[in-house]
């Protein structure tokens, strides 16, 4: 399967692809030719895609996929030395780039063409390129993970024909792993595609792809708590709400239902180097248990409390000297998410990594958080370990509220909130302390940011 | 409120957050003893240091361990003198 082909074999009549600052014709993607002086600097090379925005980044992904070897994507927001550090373990030997890219971090010897340039480009015979993504982990140097286009595509039913007037979006970018599922899921349809912009305000942005008609949009859990606070939330009506990349709890579904009552709402169970797992839409918290074992094309299992996948749309490999084995020798690969099962449901408990040891008790952040986003005053919380010399850390909690309380409510409803927490948690889960915050910073790629500050 | 108060204050509260029965708090009531626990405990040293400003469990030698209810309200006194210099 090779992106191109697709699109030229498809009907692409009235179809764009469209950003903050125009629109252009799905058909302008197929503009390239075999005689470009770029073919031969791109063709079966390893290729760092650099833009600056996501317009030039999707036109250079349909350029570039048949054409390189292997497309290296740079996510937004990335600093300088982890720009280096994944052109080097990316064994990097073309740069895509743009004026809006920064020069710094990009490789120095390494030749450089420009998007247009590539886009120009095409090849007599397409060779299958390995797409490379960068995971979006929060600390330190991003993993470069080595996926198939088949294996990326492997959640998409490429064979169904969209629903008339499909219009996608996603709060996400296209060069993150959420983000380029529905890429792919509107070029494989093929069907019309908004793009995102880092620097447009949220409200601006919901104005916009309520003009254009969106009827299909993904964002993370908290993506869709911030856009349920904008009032920019009026100007859109999507047929099709997906959710992923975050713990989808039951009271964003549930608010998400009362505000889309006739969309389908779908949370997503997808990572960088997992791929896409499965997809729930019954509107309830969890994955039912009947998802464990073997499906069509994966099979998911538990081991230790830890949610493990094996399937061809998992990465296949991290890249770079030194780089860890992306899965164990059975071909599984952890996905570091942890469940419990209740009843017929497996409910996600967050991160392995991410707990908080209360005195040798775990706390993971996110099951407290799911309790206190219950509470009808609470927006989003976040929930921290905060030292303690007693012992070693105890449960804190961040909580953005719905509207703003007095300033004389403050100490009362933040003991209301706790006790709140005390029917529903273990005594040592029950958050300490809860603070006030205007607002929880997210990572670029929408997730809630969990490290300091 | 004095920090004797304040301390009281904080120990009955949790006690009763927590579902803890505690006899009257007064200085010669000695913690251990008590069902006031170690998470007890965690939660009142934040607390303390929320309301005070100091965490003087963060550095204490072993001598200093309060014993008494009258022991932790004489370290906390020591913490905000200190900081106060």
């Amino acid at each position: 399967m090779i992106l191109r082909e697709r699109l030229a074999a498809a009907d692409l009549g009235g179809l764009t692809l469209s950003d903050h600052r125009g629109r252009m014709p799905l058909a302008d993607l197929l503009r390239g030719t075999a005689t470009a002086p770029a073919a031969a600097a791109l063709a079966g090379r390893s290729v760092l895609l650099a833009t600056g925005g996501q317009m030039a980044a999707a036109r250079a992904m349909v350029a570039l996929d048949g054409l390189a070897g292997r497309m290296v994507l740079v996510p937004p927001g990335l600093a300088p030395e982890h720009v280096a550090a994944i052109a080097a373990d990316g064994g990097v030997e073309s740069v895509v780039t743009d004026e809006g890219f920064p020069e710094a971090g990009l490789p120095a010897c390494v030749p450089r063409v420009p998007v247009e340039a590539a886009c120009a480009a095409a090849v007599e015979r397409s060779v299958p390129t390995e797409w490379v993504l960068a995971t979006s982990g929060t600390t330190g140097r991003p993993k470069l993970v080595a996926h198939t286009l088949e294996g990326l595509a492997g959640g998409i039913n490429t064979a169904a024909i969209p629903e008339p007037g499909t219009v996608w979006s996603t709060f996400y970018d296209i060069r993150r792993y959420g983000g380029l599922q529905v890429f792919l899921r509107a070029m494989l349809a093929p069907a019309a595609l908004v793009l995102s912009d880092a620097d447009e305000p949220l409200r601006d942005f919901l104005a916009r792809i309520g003009a254009a008609g969106v009827t299909h949009l993904l964002g993370t859990p908290s993506h869709w708590r911030l856009a349920l606070m904008s009032a920019g939330v009026s100007e859109i009506a999507p047929r099709y709400v997906r959710l992923s990349g975050e713990i989808a709890d039951q009271t964003i579904l549930d608010l998400l239902r009362t505000a889309f009552p006739e969309a389908r709402i779908a949370h997503a169970y997808a990572s960088t180097e997992g791929g896409v797992g499965f997809t729930v839409e019954d509107g309830r918290e969890g994955f039912p248990a009947a998802l464990v074992g073997t499906r069509a094309g994966i099979e998911i299992t538990i081991r230790d409390d830890g949610l493990y996948v094996r399937s061809n749309r998992t990465g296949r490999r991290y890249l770079g000297d030194g780089a860890p084995a992306l899965m164990d020798a059975d071909g599984f690969v952890d996905t570091g998410d942890l469940v419990e099962r209740r009843g017929a449901r497996y409910h996600f408990l967050g991160r392995r990594s991410g707990v908080i040891n209360v005195g040798g008790a775990k706390v993971q952040p996110e099951e407290v958080e799911a309790v206190l986003n219950v509470h009808p005053r609470v927006s989003m919380s976040r929930v921290r370990a905060r030292p303690n010399p007693l012992l070693g850390a105890i449960v804190e909690a961040e909580v953005v509220l719905r509207a703003p309380g007095a300033p004389e409510e403050a100490a009362s409803l933040k003991s209301a909130i706790i006790a709140h927490c005390r029917p529903h948690l273990a005594r040592h889960k029950v958050p300490a302390s809860v603070r006030f915050v205007p607002d929880l910073p997210l990572t670029a790629g929408g997730k809630l940011l969990r490290r300091a500050p | 409120m004095t920090l004797r108060h304040t301390i009281v204050d904080a120990i009955e509260t949790i006690a009763r957050e927590q579902d803890k029965p505690m006899p009257p708090v007064t200085d010669d009531l000695v913690m251990v003893d008590t069902e006031f626990d170690s998470l007890c405990f965690a939660l009142l040293v934040a607390r303390m240091e929320d309301m005070t400003g100091v965490d003087p469990f963060s550095d204490m030698e072993v001598a200093d361990l309060p014993v008494t209810v009258g022991d932790l309200v004489a370290l906390y006194d020591r913490a905000v003198q200190k900081r106060a210099a």
